[in-house]
């Protein structure tokens, strides 16, 4: 673009207001954001799942679709009006001069078209590039993104590729044309903590390499800081705040940023001593917004009069382009401590409840389609000990395929075990199917899900569902009685009574979390098995709802086994951590010892994948290579040992060849390795927290 | 893949013995066989005739040696009819001087004889799927092609002015019944008194009396525009609404999954992204409809030959039931069956070439 000035921003949204229009009503969607992002410059946007982030993408690229509209404002990319563009125009920018990255790798490839044809459509489309010089220039692209043997890539269908590499590749595709602003939507959410920091280095360099500028939309406050230089917080369809990524982490600016950050489970977080705060309240729906500030109803600030009186522009703050939407920006005293953090005891463990000895659980796999081919097995928990006691919170903790799903059916009943012994109390359960479990056996060992949009009967009140569950767990003698028994339940999960008449569709996905906390514990649960209990929610009700958790736990003295990839949140909850990969417990001990040297090779890499919104965290970097091999065809020896980056230290070949054997260091801390003690003794931190 | 398809045939031949053994049995229902009896000698038999008639003609076995008989796996029946002369399964139309075979079922290529037509079952049936082969040609010509342009027409922009229109045509023949839509065209077009054939005669724009021939009769020595357009019409526009909605229904959903997006964003054209991206994903639903159509079809045949006065399969279907001619409505089955498994056999292997997430073993 000749007329087009460099020092001026690459893309430039003035004012920009997006309703979708239904039959009923207009919902505003967006209303006035504005926002610049400079050459080479990565913006982060951030906000909760119905903030408008998606949407602002969207527009950028102009793809509303039927019902989205741009009502007023302006998008201005290289100085050029998009909104009034036409669709011949659009499609000459789509793909050559901005592209877009999306949240599921899987469904935005064509499953009926080779990665290379459809890497390959591109230049062809917008330089006319011939298919042979087109093919060749996907495969230096395949190349680029660090995939092993393009060549093979490039004649597979996206369904024989992992989420990793599908991903690798709609990032190819967005490079194909060299584009000048690159729109990334949420792009590692699908994806395990170690693919992730793979990507997130990947995009970072690939940024440098061709300069070119990043709308970074994520929920993940670590990702961004560990990406972006601006950052845009969004609430309800406004932009809050925005500025630079360190300022705004650091010297916030408005009560939204401040409240999001003190819900998340940053490094000195604890749950005893200084405990999360959740945001009170609930997120508004686009078209209940409160007049004045919309974050108002929710916040700690807010003066009646004045921050619900007109309608809140965007006051600039000292500093790099910082800016917040608060009214009182420089009357509150931002670095007061909170209220409401109410300190709470630690809860002593009591005796062992729940006992599991050399537990194995193969599956027998035939690779044929249509029954026939060989029959394999697959190793999906090897050799799992360890006991569980009466109070105390266990996390498990592993990336996708590490068996902790398939721990967690075996010891709800739903698979039985191959080898080994569950003790739950004094009862011996591995081999028991949950339809022959006792009422009793049910109700003591329940089970917290990971998507609780899924798992609540739709077509069934609240109320009865939990009814329901009493009804088979046999408590209570009659009806009125079950019916008081389930207000209790709703108390006991802080949920209106009234909720007890409501369907499932009324309810937020906290809410309806809450549901399902309150079916688990129906029976009075002495063993709660939570498997993923927030991941599926967002940040500020995560807090609420772990919060929940443990509070119940502390009343009921409840063993929580807590099935998480998120070690953010384990750090913060957990008493004892089990590291779990390719169906071995590879590292087991205190949370404190966990998450200190020494580590288990393939703890030190978690820990250092996860993204940490803080910016006084100094993290070593290690991205671990290759993929996470698959359970039907583990590697010999050592499952870690194609990843590992300590391999070398051992003498020989032993890690090829021999599983390891557990090592148990001082205070009964276990790592399955081949390293000596004196190496691992000499393992550095991996994140240290810089004074202050 | 030779496993799959050696499997598929095996599951074809279970099935066209179970069946075929249910028509056998049922068409050999006593009341069937006096029928028969009373039809080939004579309509004024006793009760007594009618059992040494039976007897005599070999009906007077078990079901199941019979079946055995038909099939080919036992010897065939002989016998002494009651003027002495030597009866038995296989010495049916023998030239005189030849040896008879001792077994003569379908194993040895014999399908028996029709009692209706007079002549072995295979000349007959031979005959008629012939024609009826070349009705279906011409409606699958007619038909595929012209519901997948409108299920893709209209399934490419839901909601749209085209897409209600072709929408409500495809709804509209869907719900309209051969026999009905059969009646409807030859009152239309092949009416001397009715629809616009009168006016274009008045006109003087076509020679004869009708527009199209309300028979298709002639179809049989020559195939033309006027004497078989009816008949492939009014098969194939049942169809064309049912599959144009698939399509439809396939082609709504492509266009709202992600890739479709993704191939939008990279700057690809409606049209490339209709025709590169979206037309194989879509096809592959509506695919396997076809091929169940065809089986189908045998259906739709029966109406509309009878209509039209077409001496395919489903004229000889019609006529086989009607008289209870045991061999032919046997061989019918077979033939369908035959159909129905083979139609399926295409179906799932071409599923594999559309659709690459899908290998068979």
């Amino acid at each position: 673009m000749a007329d087009w000035d460099p020092s001026k921003p690459i893309l430039e949204i003035e004012n920009l207001s997006i309703s979708f229009f239904t039959r009923a009503r207009e919902i505003p969607a967006v209303m006035d954001f504005s926002c610049s992002v400079m050459p080479g410059e990565a913006m982060g946007l951030v906000g909760e799942s119905g903030c408008g982030k998606s949407t602002v993408a969207l527009a950028v690229m102009r793809d509303l679709g039927k019902t989205g509209r741009i009502v007023a404002g302006s998008i201005r990319f290289k100085g050029r009006d998009l909104t009034t563009m036409t669709e011949a125009e659009l499609q000459k920018i789509r793909g050559s001069e901005m592209a877009m990255i999306y949240q599921e790798p899987m469904a935005s490839l064509n499953p009926a078209m080779k990665i290379g044809a459809q890497l390959a459509e591109v230049p062809v489309i917008h330089e006319g590039m011939s298919k042979s010089d087109a093919w060749a220039l996907a495969r230096q692209i395949v190349a680029d993104v660090r995939l092993p043997d393009p060549d093979r890539i490039l004649n597979a269908y996206p369904h024989q590729l992992s989420g990793g590499q599908q991903q690798r590749i709609v990032i190819a595709m967005a490079l194909m044309s060299k584009p000048a602003l690159l729109i990334l939507d949420e792009p590692t959410t699908a994806l395990d903590v170690t693919v992730e920091a793979g990507i997130v280095d990947l995009v970072k360099a690939l940024g440098e390499k061709y300069g070119t500028s990043m709308l970074f939309i994520s929920h993940n406050l670590g990702l961004v800081l560990d990406v972006c230089d601006r950052i845009c917080v969004m609430y309800s369809g406004e932009a809050v705040e925005t500025g630079n990524v360190e300022q705004v982490f650091t010297e916030m600016r408005h009560p939204y940023t401040q409240a999001l950050f003190r819900s998340i489970p940053l490094p000195g977080a604890d749950k005893n001593a200084r405990p999360l705060i959740s945001i009170p309240g609930n997120f508004p729906l686009p078209h209940e917004r409160p007049p004045g500030c919309n974050f108002g109803p929710r916040c700690d600030y807010f003066q009646a009069g004045r921050c619900d009186a007109a309608e809140i522009p965007m006051f600039p703050v000292p500093g790099d382009r910082h800016a917040s939407r608060c009214l009182r920006w420089d009357e509150i005293d931002w670095t007061a401590p909170p209220a409401k953090r109410v300190a709470k005891e630690k809860l002593p463990v009591g005796e062992v409840v729940l006992k599991m000895e050399d537990l194995k659980k193969y599956y027998s796999v035939s690779t044929g389609a249509f029954g026939g081919g060989a029959t394999k097995v697959v190793k999906a928990n090897e050799t799992l000990s360890f006991e569980a006691r009466e109070g105390e919170t266990l996390a498990i903790v592993g990336e996708s395929g590490c068996g902790k799903s398939t721990f967690a059916k075996v010891l709800m009943g739903l698979e039985t075990a191959t080898d080994g012994q569950i003790m739950l109390f004094d009862e011996n359960v591995q081999s028991t199917p949950i339809q022959k479990r006792g009422a009793d056996t049910i109700s003591q060992v329940q089970m917290v899900f990971q998507n609780p949009f899924d798992t609540l009967n739709p077509s069934m009140t609240v109320g009865r569902q939990i009814i329901r569950a009493l009804e088979i767990f046999g408590v209570g003698d009659s009806d009125a009685d079950r019916e008081r028994r389930m207000l209790e339940l709703l108390d006991l999960v802080k949920l209106p009574r009234a909720f007890a008449e409501r369907m499932p569709r009324q309810l937020s996905g906290g809410q309806k979390q809450r549901v399902g906390i309150a079916r688990a514990f129906a029976g009075g649960a002495k063993v709660v098995v939570a498997d993923e209990p927030v991941s599926a929610l967002d940040v500020s009700v995560q807090a609420a709802v772990t919060d929940l958790l443990m509070d119940i736990q502390r009343q009921n003295r409840t063993t929580l086994l807590f099935i998480s990839h998120d070690l953010s949140i384990v750090r913060y909850l957990s008493d004892r951590v089990m590291v779990m990969y390719l169906g071995h417990v590879v590292e087991m001990g205190t949370t404190d010892q966990v998450f200190a040297p020494p580590y288990h090779p393939y703890t030190e890499a978690l820990l250092s994948a996860v993204p940490i919104a803080d910016p006084h965290v100094e993290k070593k970097r290690i991205v671990l290579e290759g993929e996470i091999p698959s359970a039907v065809n583990p590697p010999p020896g050592c499952p870690f040992q194609t990843r590992c980056r300590w391999k070398s230290q051992v003498p020989g070949n032993l890690c090829e060849v021999e599983v390891p054997p557990v090592q148990v260091l001082e205070g009964g801390h276990q790592i399955k390795c081949h390293l000596s003690a004196e190496v691992l003794a000499k393992m550095e931190p991996v994140i240290k927290i810089a004074a202050e | 893949m030779l496993l799959f398809v050696l499997r598929r045939i095996g599951v074809m031949i279970l099935t066209a013995l179970a069946l075929t053994f249910v028509v056998f049995y049922l068409t050999n229902l006593p009341p069937n066989l006096e029928k028969l009896a009373k039809s080939e000698a004579s309509a004024r038999m006793t009760d007594e005739q009618v059992d040494s008639w039976l007897a005599s003609n070999g009906f007077a076995q078990p079901v199941l040696t019979r079946y055995a008989e038909w099939l080919g796996v036992l010897p065939g029946w002989t016998g002494t009819s009651s003027d002495g002369k030597p009866m038995g399964r296989c010495l049916n139309r023998i030239p005189a001087g030849e040896t008879p075979p001792a077994y003569c079922g379908i194993l040895q290529g014999n399908w028996g004889w029709s009692t209706v037509f007079k002549q072995p079952v295979s000349e007959v049936l031979g005959r008629s799927l012939g024609h009826t082969g070349w009705l279906m040609l011409w409606v699958m010509i007619v038909m595929v092609p012209t519901s997948l342009i409108l299920g893709v027409l209209s399934g490419m922009r839901e909601g749209s002015r085209t897409d209600r229109v072709l929408s409500t045509f495809a709804i509209a023949t869907t719900a309209t019944p051969e026999y009905v839509s059969g009646v409807i065209f030859i009152a239309l077009f092949a009416s001397a008194t009715a629809g616009i054939s009168p006016w274009l005669a008045e006109m003087g724009w076509i020679e004869g009396k009708t527009l199209f021939q309300g028979t298709a009769t002639s179809a049989m020595d020559g195939l033309t525009f006027w004497n078989f357009g009816l008949p492939v019409l009014t098969i194939a526009l049942y169809g064309i609404g049912y599959i144009a909605r698939m399509t439809r229904a396939s082609m709504t959903e492509v266009m709202t999954q992600q890739y479709i997006r993704t191939a939008r964003l990279k700057g690809v054209s409606f049209r490339e992204v209709v025709m590169k991206h979206a037309l194989r994903n879509a096809l592959i639903a509506p695919f396997t409809v076809i091929m169940l159509q065809f089986p189908w079809l045998l259906n739709g045949v029966v109406i509309v030959e009878t209509l039209f006065n077409y001496k395919g399969f489903g004229w000889t279907l019609v006529q086989a039931a009607g008289n209870n001619d045991i061999n032919m409505l046997l061989a019918c089955s077979v033939v369908a069956v035959f159909v129905v498994l083979v139609t399926q056999l295409i179906s799932d292997i071409g599923y594999v070439f559309l659709n690459p997430r899908i290998r068979l073993a």
